[in-house]
């Protein structure tokens, strides 16, 4: 009879904790290397501009920017409507109605819209890179691309780079829009405030800097959307499960990166004065 | 290593494997000029491993692989990458891009790499189609494809540039006999027309007899080779009773890391 081994519960952390940390650390040197294949290979492109897949990076502006537009404006319109019902409850037990405008305003430009956009064009863009990436892995595209003398990265990742850089500033505006629309909505229809009021508050408030700002954050994003979602992609082991497991963690990456890069930006502004 | 006359490739003491793991060892052969060489193996001894070290797909543990006379293995990205644009790969799947039609695919070497203007690579698209008896296919995806028309694709798309040396990984993996063997008919006339070498990777005896000048046999055990040279006369007269087994599709009991 073999005797059991009692598992001891400090061990088994540990061992977690190490693995997640090699695993990390890993993650780490493959962006690194990841990054300087993209350098290697944009500086081929600039020498050679017509290996630049013009028509690739078209495809993907249609799929992460207008065929995003519907839901971005659908999702930011409820976000300002939700925060103008918030600010609404808040500011009118101070008899502060016209304030909401304020709120909405720069929650949405500085933090919200590009927040919201970001995690649809994760959920959307930065899973199906990843995705498209890894079944291509298991093709044997990738390998093919090699053997064919092209770059995987520049082929692959360049064009939905700029694409992501492309759509993700416009998106964010539209975005912008809609939420700003959505709290008017609210001010409008609860709280009786004429339209004119809010938009004159809205406009007096709001600068051109807070808007773009709001946007410059979302070329942060959209880097980082495209560059994980990529290189999620290439990660994936050959298999259908491995390339399910990367599209998961290009999203949960993506999203928590989203938010680091948010918040490194909150603060660089706040210490810029803006 | 001395470069040697009339060779196209030259493996030598080439050793493979994946983190730290070796599949294959000590393995050294070489393929001559417009031959149809064979590399034969049962499932899982590293036969496609194998490939993908001698194209330059992976970096070997050890050893050296050289193609045209020049190294795959010590040399610097863009050398390696003006070399594989002198052979053609068909992988398994036929490995077409999936966002691209089939022209487009055969195409995409000729606009990357050529100067020719339109209407001459639409000209050559459709010759390396019709060569591989897919005309009328160029407007169509490869998921409309089946298995044997991809690999034909691929084919095509591995023309494409002219090259003298084709690799082919598993031709006949997953077609039925007589696809297969319009396969193989189709390689020999690939040979005959442009003197085109040839290296395939594959376990079908039916194509190793019917197109193979040379093939080396590896083995799972051993990790190396265990027999080289003709295939017919390997199968008729190997002194292995391993090798003779394997060749003649009989069950085999006698691994040859076993045998004296």
């Amino acid at each position: 009879m073999t005797k059991s081994v009692k598992p001891n519960p400090i061990v088994d952390m540990m061992d977690k904790i190490g693995g997640a940390a090699a695993t990390f650390g890993n993650d780490v040197c493959f962006f690194i290397c990841f990054l300087g294949e993209l350098a290697k290979a944009s500086l081929v492109l600039i020498r050679h501009p017509g290996r630049f897949r013009g028509r690739d990076m078209l495809y993907y502006m249609d799929l992460c920017g207008s065929q995003a537009l519907p839901i971005v404006i659908c999702i930011c319109y409820l976000m300002g409507v939700i925060l103008g019902f918030q600010f609404a409850l808040q500011a009118q037990k101070v008899g502060a109605e016209i304030y909401v405008a304020d709120g909405v305003g720069f929650s949405i430009l500085k933090e919200l819209g590009p927040l919201m956009v970001a995690v649809i064009s994760t959920g959307r863009a930065g899973s199906a890179f990843a995705a498209e990436i890894g079944t291509m892995k298991v093709n044997e595209e990738i390998s093919a691309l090699e053997t064919m003398g092209f770059s995987p990265v520049g082929f692959l990742v360049v064009p939905k780079l700029l694409a992501m850089l492309f759509t993700m500033p416009l998106l964010i505006v539209f975005g912008d829009f809609a939420g700003l629309t959505g709290g008017f909505t609210v001010a409008v229809t609860m709280m009786k405030l004429t339209p004119v009021s809010y938009i004159d508050r809205t406009l007096e408030v709001l600068l051109p800097s807070t808007l773009t700002m709001g946007v410059l954050k979302g070329l942060v994003f959209a880097a980082v959307i495209a560059l994980v979602g990529c290189m999620r992609g290439f990660q994936a082991k050959s298999d259908a499960q491995g390339v399910g497991r990367a599209t998961t963690s290009s999203v949960v990456s993506s999203i928590f990166m989203i938010v680091v890069a948010d918040a490194v930006l909150t603060r660089l502004y706040t210490l810029w004065g803006y | 290593m001395v470069p040697k006359q009339g060779m196209i490739v030259e493996v030598e003491n080439l050793s493979v494997g994946y983190e730290g793991n070796v599949v294959l060892e000590k393995i050294t052969f070489t393929v001559p000029a417009g031959a149809i060489f064979g590399i034969l193996g049962g499932s899982g001894v590293g036969k496609s491993t194998l490939l993908k070290h001698m194209i330059g797909l992976y970096p070997p543990l050890c050893g050296e692989v050289k193609i045209f006379g020049r190294s795959i293995v010590n040399c610097p990205e863009t050398e390696k990458y003006r070399l594989m644009r002198r052979f053609g790969v068909t992988y398994q799947g036929g490995a077409l891009f999936s966002s691209m039609t089939v022209g487009e695919n055969v195409a995409l070497p000729l606009e990357t790499y050529t100067n020719l203007n339109k209407s001459e690579i639409a000209r050559r698209v459709q010759e390396k189609l019709a060569l591989v008896d897919l005309q009328g296919a160029a407007n169509v995806m490869p998921a409309e494809l089946s298995g044997g028309m991809k690999k034909r694709a691929g084919l095509a798309r591995a023309m494409a540039l002219d090259p003298k040396l084709l690799f082919f990984d598993e031709p006949s993996a997953g077609l039925d006999p007589i696809t297969s063997v319009e396969l193989d008919e189709l390689l020999l006339r690939l040979r005959a027309q442009f003197g085109t070498t040839i290296v395939i990777v594959t376990h079908e005896l039916a194509s190793i007899f019917g197109i193979t000048d040379t093939v080396i046999l590896l083995d799972k055990q051993a990790k190396t080779i265990v027999a080289e040279g003709d295939p017919r006369k390997l199968r008729d007269h190997s002194p292995s009773l391993w090798v003779h087994d394997f060749l003649n599709r009989q069950g085999y009991d006698h691994a040859p890391a076993n045998q004296e």
